[in-house]
C-alpha cells in the first residue's frame, strides 16, 4: 500500500510499517480491511465522545454519580463503547483541579478521547507535570488560586483518568449539546477549564 | 521521567500521517483489543521502547519508536524473522 | 490472585529499590511515604507481561496519594497539593 500522491521515497520506519504489515498479512494474522477499519475506527474516537460525557454530568446529578463511581460503565450508558478502558472520572471542585500525566509513557483513555496530542507525550511535559504542575499550568494559560489544591495523577499502571470540570458559570438552562461545545480536550486532561462561548 | 528538568510545555499538535495511524491500528490489533487475537502486551511495547538507544527519543519521533519496538516484539515472538524482514524490506524498496 | 494487603487510609511506603526490567514504579517516588486512595483491583503483573509470560498470579494495584511537598523538596503550590500514583502491592510496604 503504497503512499499515494507526489513520489517520495519511505523513510526506514516507514518501510518497516509496510514489511511489518505486509508479512503479518501474508501470515495470516491480520488482513487489510482490519488495518483499514481499525484507523477508521481510532479516527472516530474524539474529544466530543468524552465532552457528551461531561455535559451529561453537569446535567444529571445521579448520571454524575455513576461516572465517578465507575467510568467505563457510565460512558456505555450513553452508548460510547470504550473497549478495554478501565476510566476513573477525577471532579474538580472549586477547592480541587485536577490534571492527568503518564510519565511512563503517554497512557490516555483512547478509547474515549482518541489519540493524545503531541505535547502530552513530550518529555517536558510529562517531566514537569507531577514537580510543577502550577507552572505548567501557566505555561497553557491556567493561573490558579494558590488557595485551591492541584491533584495531579499519574496513569503508571491499568487505569486511565478524566477530568470532569466544573460547569462555567453563565450556562444555566444550556442544551448538553451547547455544554458539550465548552468542554475541550485540554479541559478533560486538565490544562485548560471550559469558558462559555 | 517525571520530575527530571525539562523545558517550556510546547503544545504542538500534528496531523497523524496515515503510515502512523496503521502503526497505532496494529498495535491496537496485536495487543488483542476488540477480539482480535493477542500476539503481544502492551508491557511489551513499553520494555522495548524503553530499550532504545537513550538518543532514540531525539532521533525518532513518536511512531517510529513505536513501530521498531512492535516489529522487535514480533521477532522476540517469533512471530517474524529477522531474515523474513529483510527480505521483505528489500523486495519493497525494489517495488516501482 | 493475591490478598490484598492494604486499605483505603492506610499509611504505605514505595520500597527504594533499582532492579533491571520493565517497572511501572517511578523512579521519583521510590522511597516516599503515602496513604492508599483507593484499591483499583487486581492486574496481571507488568514486570512479567513485559517479559512474555503470563503476569499471574494478579497483583493487587492502589492508588496511593502523596502530598507533593514530601515527594519534591522545593516544591512551589499549596501544602495540600497531592500526586496520585497507581502502584502494584509487591512495591509497598
Amino acid at each position: 500500500m503504497k503512499e499515494t500522491g507526489s513520489y517520495q521515497p519511505y523513510s526506514y520506519f516507514q518501510l518497516m510499517e509496510v514489511s511489518l504489515r505486509e508479512l503479518l498479512v501474508e501470515k495470516g494474522i491480520v488482513t487489510e480491511a482490519q488495518v483499514a477499519a481499525t484507523v477508521e475506527d481510532m479516527r472516530s474516537r474524539s474529544p466530543e465522545r468524552g465532552a457528551r460525557v461531561v455535559a451529561r454530568a453537569w446535567v444529571d446529578r445521579s448520571f454524575r454519580e455513576r461516572l465517578l463511581e465507575n467510568g467505563s460503565h457510565a460512558c456505555e450508558e450513553l452508548g460510547l463503547d470504550v473497549p478495554a478502558l478501565k476510566l476513573v472520572v477525577v471532579e474538580n471542585t472549586p477547592a480541587v483541579h485536577n490534571m492527568v500525566v503518564c510519565t511512563l509513557c503517554s497512557c490516555y483513555p483512547r478509547m474515549l478521547l482518541g489519540i493524545p496530542p503531541d505535547w502530552y507525550k513530550s518529555r517536558n511535559y510529562r517531566s514537569r507535570a507531577v514537580r510543577e504542575p502550577r507552572a505548567v499550568l501557566s505555561e497553557f494559560g491556567l493561573q490558579l488560586n494558590i488557595k485551591t489544591k492541584i491533584r495531579v495523577h499519574d496513569s503508571t499502571a491499568d487505569m486511565r483518568y478524566l477530568v470532569l470540570p466544573m460547569r462555567p458559570a453563565g450556562t444555566e438552562g444550556w442544551s448538553e449539546g451547547r455544554l458539550a461545545a465548552t468542554v475541550t480536550r485540554d479541559c478533560m486532561i486538565g490544562v485548560a477549564v471550559p469558558k462559555p462561548n | 521521567m517525571g520530575g527530571l528538568p525539562a523545558g517550556k510545555v510546547e503544545p504542538t499538535e500534528h496531523d497523524y500521517e496515515e503510515w502512523e495511524r496503521r502503526v497505532d491500528a496494529l498495535m491496537i490489533l496485536l495487543s488483542g483489543v476488540q477480539g482480535h487475537k493477542k500476539l503481544m502486551t502492551v508491557d511489551e511495547l513499553r520494555k522495548n521502547i524503553e530499550a532504545l538507544p537513550s538518543d532514540a527519543y531525539e532521533r525518532m519521533s513518536y511512531y517510529e519508536r513505536w513501530v521498531t519496538s512492535i516489529t522487535q516484539t514480533m521477532i522476540q515472538r517469533g512471530v517474524i524473522t529477522t531474515e523474513e524482514l529483510g527480505r521483505k524490506m528489500a523486495e519493497i524498496e525494489k517495488r516501482d | 490472585m493475591i490478598e490484598p494487603r492494604f486499605k483505603p487510609g492506610d499509611q504505605v511506603r514505595v520500597r527504594k529499590t533499582y532492579p533491571l526490567g520493565h517497572i511501572r514504579t517511578p523512579f521519583y517516588i521510590r522511597g516516599h511515604s503515602g496513604v492508599v486512595e483507593r484499591i483499583c483491583g487486581a492486574f496481571g503483573n507488568p514486570e512479567e507481561l513485559a517479559q512474555m509470560r503470563s503476569g499471574e498470579p494478579r497483583q493487587p494495584l492502589y492508588r496511593v496519594r502523596f502530598r507533593q511537598q514530601e515527594v519534591w523538596p522545593a516544591y512551589q503550590g499549596n501544602a495540600e497539593d497531592v500526586l496520585e500514583v497507581e502502584i502494584f502491592q509487591h512495591w509497598l510496604e
